[in-house]
């Protein structure tokens, strides 16, 4: 079965922490952080390596702040 | 196989499958955190590149929290009187009939100060497309009662909840216009899940592909969130908005293809 293997990059400086993405992520990659940026968000990270590359998160970002890669293994 | 593959390997332009599109500015927008105006702006901005029709399209932002839309959507945008955004669409659409013409206005923009203008221009059928953000409130001065605002919501000028036999009843605009014979395409969506908001790109979608087909209005209702003024975090509010919102604004067609879809 191809399986496939995703990565996402956050625009750490623009992300607003509304956490409206977290919900959306079926393999639960992604969660916000204890630190915060440049306008005092927490904003949200992907933590482990689970990523599919589903593009959930990216299209539910009020702000855009997420692109997504994939590629197929 | 897998277990070699490096983040570096797979973060390539290559294999890049979603990216914020160029359409929209890289001003930081001036939305509240977790506000579906974003999500909104973006898929519209997003349909206009699908379609090509970056150079022919021309949006009219309202005035509300969306007043500061051309600062983010990079097509040509002019900026209208409080509720007159319908007016003026009219008057681009009627000077250049080859143009996609959208309004995008909120609830008290549109429901309440526009009523005359939106139904005016519904009623005469204007080729243009309305998108219509509600969130129930007015948000941009404070989260007062809009006509939009449901029965018992509390907001900064109904503390006690909206009182139906003082304040009236909540306005279902969309229903409204959906009886106008001048409208073609009329639809209630909403942008807080990814399926919810890939239906409300279709509806885009399909509300621009009817525009040049010289049959209507067109008038998509997004039912969206206003954290700050129900005060919510954004992922509460977007849940009371499942379970109150919905109910009262149920989602879906409410007209295709100038007939009334029934349900």
């Amino acid at each position: 079965m191809a399986k496939v293997k995703g990565d996402i990059v956050v625009d750490i400086e623009r992300c607003k922490g509304c956490e409206v993405c977290i919900d959306t992520c079926p393999t639960g990659t992604i969660a916000m952080v204890d630190a915060v940026n440049g306008k005092g968000y927490h904003y949200m990270q992907n933590v482990n390596d689970a990523c599919t590359g589903c593009t959930n998160c990216a299209i539910v970002c009020p702000d855009g702040v997420i692109e997504v890669y994939r590629v197929k293994v | 196989m897998e277990d070699t593959l490096v983040k570096s390997e797979i973060i390539k332009p290559e294999n890049r499958v979603y990216k914020k599109t160029d359409l929209m500015t890289e001003k930081v927008l001036s939305y509240c955190p977790g506000c579906g105006h974003g999500t909104a702006h973006r898929i519209i901005m997003e349909v206009i590149e699908e379609m090509g029709l970056t150079e022919d399209t021309i949006g009219i932002a309202p005035v509300g929290c969306s007043v500061l839309a051309y600062e983010f959507m990079n097509v040509d945008m002019q900026q209208a009187a409080h509720g007159r955004a319908p007016a003026l669409a009219t008057a681009v659409k009627r000077l250049m009939p080859h143009k996609t013409v959208f309004t995008y206005q909120g609830d008290g923009d549109l429901a309440a100060i526009g009523t005359a203008e939106t139904i005016h221009a519904a009623n005469r059928g204007e080729r243009i497309t309305i998108i219509f953000i509600n969130n129930g409130i007015y948000g941009m001065t404070g989260g007062q009662m809009a006509p939009t605002t449901l029965p018992g919501m509390k907001s900064s000028t109904s503390p006690y909840g909206r009182d139906l036999d003082m304040m009236g009843h909540p306005l279902k605009i969309t229903e409204l216009v959906a009886q106008l014979p001048g409208t073609h395409y009329v639809t209630r969506q909403a942008v807080h899940t990814p399926s919810n908001v890939r239906k409300t790109k279709k509806a885009i979608r399909k509300a621009f592909e009817l525009q040049h087909q010289n049959v209507g209005m067109t008038f998509i209702e997004i039912v969206s969130n206003c954290n700050s003024g129900w005060k919510m975090t954004p992922v509460q509010a977007n849940k009371w908005m499942v379970d109150n919102m919905f109910p009262f604004y149920p989602l879906g067609d409410i007209k295709v293809d100038g007939k009334m879809v029934e349900g």
